[in-house]
C-alpha cells in the first residue's frame, strides 16, 4: 500500500496527497498527521489536494475534522490547491466544510499560515494585557 | 417512441474500501471515454463514491454495474448499485437526511442524487437495495 509522505518544513508540516485514498487509508493518514504534529510541535499544517480529483462526503468531512483536531494540538491548517471541479461538486453535494482555510497553492498557503499564526498570538497578547 | 439501448461496460464487486476506489476508477475511465467534461466526470465519480461506500458500510458488500446508454440522440452512463443488505425501511426519510446525521445512509443518497440527472432507488427491508443513477453527456 502506498503511503502519503508527511514533510516537515521548519515550523510547518506539509502533506501532499498524491494517491487515491480509500476510507481506511484516509483515517490512517489523519492519525499519522496528528502524530507528526505532536512529535514535532509544529504550529502549521498544509494539506495539498491539488492532485486529488475526487473529494466525497467522507474525505470532505475528514479534512475538516483533521483541521479541527490539529487546531486542538496547536497547529493552524490550510488546505491548498483544491480543483475547481472538486469545489463545485462539494457545494452541489451539499457539503459545508466550515472553518477551513484554503489557498490556491503551497506558497500562498504558507503565507496564509503565517498570518493566521500571528493573528492568534496577537489575540492572546491582548487577553494577557487586560 | 424513443430508441433506447444499453451496453454493459463493466461490473465490479464491491466488498471493501479498496473496491470503492476500483469502482470509482472504472467509472472515471468510462466517463472519459464517453466524452464527459471534467466537471461532469467529477460529479459522476463522486456520486459513485458515495453510493459504492454505502454498499460496504451498510450492506456488507454489493455489486456495481456500469452501462453505456443511449436514448434518442442522448448518450450517457448508467450505474447500478445492488446489495442484499437490510434494506431501507423509510426511503423518503433516508433521502431527506442531510450531513448532520453522521453514519446515516441519507448522507450518500441525497448528495448523489444532486450530482446526476436520473436517480432511482428500490429497497425492500430484509431483501436489499438497488440504486440506479444516470448521467447524460
Amino acid at each position: 500500500m502506498s503511503e502519503v509522505t508527511i514533510l516537515k518544513m521548519g515550523e510547518n508540516i506539509i502533506v501532499p496527497i498524491q494517491v487515491e485514498l480509500h476510507d481506511r487509508a484516509a483515517l490512517k493518514l489523519q492519525e499519522d498527521i496528528l502524530k507528526k504534529i505532536e512529535e514535532t510541535g509544529s504550529s502549521g499544517l498544509i494539506i495539498d489536494v491539488s492532485a486529488v480529483s475526487v473529494v466525497d462526503s467522507f474525505l470532505g468531512r475528514l479534512l475538516g475534522e483533521t483541521a479541527k483536531m490539529a487546531g486542538l494540538i496547536g497547529a493552524e491548517t490550510v488546505l491548498v490547491g483544491m480543483k475547481k471541479e472538486v469545489v463545485i461538486t462539494l457545494i452541489q453535494l451539499g457539503m459545508v466544510i466550515k472553518d477551513l482555510h484554503t489557498a490556491i497553492n503551497i506558497e500562498d498557503g504558507m503565507a496564509l499560515l503565517e498570518r493566521l499564526k500571528s493573528g492568534k498570538s496577537a489575540r492572546i497578547g491582548s487577553l494577557n494585557g487586560k | 417512441m424513443e430508441n433506447k439501448t444499453e451496453m454493459n461496460v463493466g461490473e465490479i464487486s464491491v466488498m471493501s474500501d479498496e473496491d470503492v476506489i476500483l469502482a470509482r476508477q472504472r467509472v472515471r475511465l468510462q466517463a472519459q471515454e464517453t466524452g464527459f467534461t471534467l466537471l461532469n466526470q467529477t460529479k459522476l465519480v463522486t456520486a459513485v463514491s458515495e453510493l459504492a461506500r454505502n454498499l460496504v458500510v451498510h450492506a456488507r458488500g454489493g455489486k456495481v454495474s456500469v452501462f453505456k446508454t443511449k436514448a434518442g440522440d442522448k448518450t450517457g452512463l448508467k450505474v447500478v448499485f445492488e446489495d442484499k443488505g437490510p434494506g431501507i425501511p423509510d426511503v423518503e426519510r433516508a433521502m431527506q437526511e442531510g450531513f448532520s446525521t453522521i453514519g446515516s445512509m441519507g448522507l450518500g443518497l441525497k448528495g448523489a442524487k444532486r450530482l446526476v440527472d436520473e436517480f432511482d432507488i428500490k429497497s425492500f427491508p430484509g431483501k436489499g437495495t438497488t440504486v440506479t443513477i444516470t448521467k447524460w453527456l
